[in-house]
């Protein structure tokens, strides 16, 4: 069996599933987000509040009447039914990286949660994926779910990640090369792990959704393990789910991390759409956004506040830096991050999913070009469908908004470039 | 024949990878499904839902439904979208039309089948589509599918297992 085979499987109370079964699953953990909120009907009764967590995220602070009504109605629910994992506004953040710097993913368990890049968590060796708001309601009553277990696709990471490059880099040129997966599984795996960390997997996981996968799951390593006891789970908490020898795939792909450079790609899409920076064609950029549950992280505004430092954001371009929570904005405050990022031009904002899916703040208006470090790039998805969103990691927009273009950031990286 | 699974109905037929902000933008998210039905395809086809009718059918191709959890089925039933058929779904897409209790096929080689406005007819529990004298054979939906389907959704089955008070059965 693959990663997410075995993980699906014991969660199932099975000895073996495979491709192509549908199975019923247990679910560890259960995460509602402010979304499911204002079309809100309080159950009569729940399956395990200690398997449920509520974050508030996408739409706060309240941009309109509507979400404002929601965040009474979480409140009251999370009191009425003893769910003490709560992530109210103040100590609140996009859900994906609430749920890592909480732990509330673990090696070998099942995760659900109403927002497509649920299957972040699956950094983790987690065995996660987003499910409609109906859905999370169900398991939220039930404590179990149906997954069919689809084809798993085999990433052998070789070679070291070079200096500049990053995980959302590693995305780009898998959905560049290979383009959709839909309805399979990722697994990632092989000697270049290592020298991954767990913010640049979380970007990659997340980003799978992207290529239209199911599951997305690492190893649980000593990187994991120790991303994990830092964050309050103990080894002896969570049982990890390492594929079998003779694990069947659908393809095995061989990726070179040492000869990886920047990505970028075009608007409309990642698959087939992604290419190296040097080959992407200039273009002046009206906005550059770092943040959302794929590039938000602290690390990611460390590489924006490396690049910004000293310099400034180009004439007539906008950086909008979001970090991905409350937690992340106040180290990167107390780091001098979010002060170099200031100095340089760059509008900080409050922890929200908001500009990345185009309901409040940071949108685009017809004809404007924007660079953006968040999940996704589909028409309209900043705004007006007239606009155009290129994708790259936060290393590459916090360059690009320097010289107004598209660029290369190990240029700015090496301190070599000059305005 | 399965007369219980069995839908006829007009065509609309959309390409490929066709996403979620394309039905359901991140504005319309701000309304309630009556308007909010009122944006879908509002960039790829400007004035469809003027043309939609109660009972018809949408045909997409590969990769239907990429994106967002956002339950785009919700804002299909209102405008009376009988069924959604794809040569393949993303699976999040799908998983949301079932459990809004809409009706969905994947049918490989449907394009080749389907020209809009044609007349199919689709059978979701013996896994086929036709057009006129014309047959493509599918993988049925396995009958946990078939049964939240029958029950309407998941609402209207939580309700029924005493999970939800009766009024989440309005959806």
């Amino acid at each position: 069996m693959t990663m997410i085979e075995k993980i699906l499987a014991r969660s199932a109370g099975l000895e073996e599933v495979h491709a192509g079964d549908t199975v019923v699953a247990e679910v560890d953990m259960n995460v509602l987000i402010d979304l499911q909120f204002p079309r809100w009907v309080t159950p009569l009764r729940i399956a395990d509040p200690e398997r449920t967590a509520i974050v508030l995220d996408h739409a706060v602070p309240a941009p309109t009447i509507r979400d404002a009504e929601g965040g009474p109605r979480a409140r009251r629910f999370a009191r009425d039914f003893g769910i003490s994992r709560f992530f109210d506004v103040g100590r609140h953040g996009i859900c994906h990286q609430v749920i890592a710097e909480n732990a509330l993913a673990r090696p070998g368990q099942v995760l659900t949660c109403t927002d497509s890049h649920t299957c972040a968590a699956g950094a983790y060796n987690t065995a996660a994926r987003g499910i409609g708001p109906a859905e999370v309601l169900a398991v939220l009553c039930t404590g179990r779910t149906w997954f069919t277990v689809g084809p798993t696709i085999r990433y052998e990471l070789v070679g070291e990640l070079p200096s500049g490059v990053g995980g959302k880099d590693v995305f780009l040129h898998i959905a560049g090369t290979w383009g959709d997966a839909t309805n399979h599984n990722l697994e990632f795996g092989g000697d270049g792990l290592a020298s991954v960390p767990m913010n640049e997997r979380r970007t990659i996981a997340t980003q799978a959704a992207e290529i239209s996968a199911d599951f997305a799951t690492f190893p649980a390593d000593e990187v994991c393990r120790r991303f994990l006891a830092e964050h309050g789970a103990d080894p002896g908490e969570y049982e990890p789910a390492d594929p079998d020898p003779g694990a069947t795939y659908a393809a095995v792909r061989t990726v070179d991390l040492s000869t990886l450079e920047p990505h970028v790609a075009r608007p409309g899409s990642v698959s087939g759409n992604a290419v190296p920076i040097s080959q992407i064609e200039t273009r002046r950029l009206d906005q550059c956004f770092i943040g959302s549950c794929a590039n938000g992280q602290l690390d990611d505004l460390r590489v924006a506040a490396e690049i910004l430092e000293g310099r400034t954001v180009a004439e007539g371009v906008r950086l909008i830096v979001t970090p991905a929570s409350q937690q992340v904005y106040r180290d990167a405050l107390r780091l001098g991050y979010l002060g170099t990022l200031v100095d340089a031009g760059a509008v900080v904002t409050n922890s929200t999913c908001g500009a990345c899916f185009g309901y409040h703040m940071g949108l685009l208006g017809a004809g404007e070009v924007c660079l953006t470090a968040s999940t996704r790039n589909f028409r309209g998805r900043m705004g007006s469908p007239d606009a155009e969103i290129y994708m790259g990691s936060s290393a590459t927009v916090a360059a690009s908004a320097v010289v107004g273009r598209p660029v290369d950031p190990r240029t700015l990286l090496d301190r070599e470039y000059s305005a | 024949m399965s007369d219980r699974w069995t839908i006829t109905g007009r065509t609309w037929v959309v390409g490929d990878s066709v996403d979620t902000d394309a039905m359901y933008p991140g504005y319309a998210m701000k309304l309630d499904v009556p308007e909010a039905a009122r944006h879908v395809f509002y960039a790829l086809r400007p004035g469809w839902v003027d043309e939609v009718a109660p009972g018809d059918i949408v045909v997409a191709g590969r990769n239907f439904g990429i994106g967002s959890s956002r339950p785009v089925a919700a804002l299909m039933r209102h405008l009376g979208v009988a069924a959604l058929i794809a040569e393949e779904f993303n699976s999040l897409f799908l998983r949301n039309a079932v459990n809004n209790g809409m009706p969905a096929l994947t049918v490989p080689g449907i394009r080749d089948l389907v020209t809009e406005g044609d007349e199919l007819t689709v059978d979701l529990a013996e896994g086929w589509a036709r057009v006129a004298d014309r047959r493509i054979d599918a993988a049925p939906q396995p009958a946990l599918v078939l049964d939240i389907l029958a029950a309407g959704g998941l609402l209207p089955r939580l309700v029924a297992d005493g999970y939800l008070p009766a009024e989440a059965a309005a959806g």
